[in-house]
């Protein structure tokens, strides 16, 4: 019943010329994604990867056990002094990612390149 | 399709995670037969699938061979869900998610499910069973307008 989370991964360039290391989900975000979603931002060499944008444009189904995910990449990003922005939310969950605190940690973005021209 | 008020569509579904969806599919549909607009749709998916989330891990225990019933009634203007499981019933009301606490481990990063239930749709009560022939359940209402907009 649950479509299989990817992960892709990709080096992006902001307007500033920083590095900004895109993570782009798809499928579902739920608390199957863990391995996913967690692990790899874990493996990602945190001297290296400073600025993170996660985009959810592909995600189709997204659940508060996949939210919570988001905010454990946070609190370590947080812990690591690295940057994290969120693109390609739905209307939805732009509102439901406010409603829970999560824009007072990451800046949401409508897609990757309003983030990208921001970063 | 002619849509009257008192339909009503039962889904019974295993408690193992994903199953969700069906009823989270089910209840937009409905919803989308009687004109609710799209916000309102999305608003009732995520509080459905919460629900019966709920239901699955903390009702059931994940028992995927006992399972969660979903009874969706169309009512003038509104659409009601309850949602059924096996379990003591939910402690109420959810508490509103710190992110704070969360960032600084103080607090689990999970346990919104409730919060956005509560949120997201315009009536939420939680109803403790008192033994195998009344079972535990939340009940959930959702207008065609939301209330205080």
């Amino acid at each position: 019943m649950q479509t299989a989370n990817k992960v892709s991964q990709q080096q992006l360039t902001g307007a500033s010329g920083q590095q900004v290391t895109c993570l782009r989900f798809t499928g579902d975000v739920s608390s199957l994604s863990k391995d996913a979603i967690v692990g790899t931002y874990q493996a990602l060499d945190k001297a290296v990867h400073k600025c993170i944008l996660l985009d959810f444009k592909g995600v189709e189904y997204l659940n508060s056990s996949g939210i919570a995910l988001v905010i454990q990449v946070l609190m370590e990003a947080n812990k690591s002094g690295q940057t994290v922005a969120i693109s390609g939310l739905t209307p939805h969950f732009t509102k439901v990612f406010t409603m829970v605190g999560i824009t007072k940690y990451a800046t949401l973005y409508p897609d990757e390149a309003a983030a990208l021209s921001a970063l | 399709m002619n849509v009257t008020s008192g339909s009503r569509v039962e889904v019974r579904l295993p408690s193992r995670l994903g199953f969700e969806k069906v009823a989270m599919s089910t209840a937009a549909g409905m919803a989308k037969l009687m004109g609710f607009s799209e916000d309102r749709i999305e608003d009732l998916k995520t509080a459905v699938a919460e629900a019966c989330i709920n239901a699955m891990e903390h009702g059931n225990q994940m028992n995927a061979s006992i399972p969660v019933s979903v009874v969706l009634s169309m009512k003038p203007d509104e659409l009601e869900v309850k949602v059924m499981d096996n379990g003591a019933g939910m402690e109420t009301p959810a508490p509103t998610p710190d992110i704070d606490r969360k960032m600084s481990g103080e607090e689990e990063a999970r346990g919104m499910g409730m919060f956005l239930i509560q949120a997201l749709v315009d009536e939420a009560e939680w109803v403790s069973g008192t033994g195998t022939d009344e079972q535990s359940f939340v009940r959930l209402v959702i207008r065609m307008n939301k209330e205080n907009e």
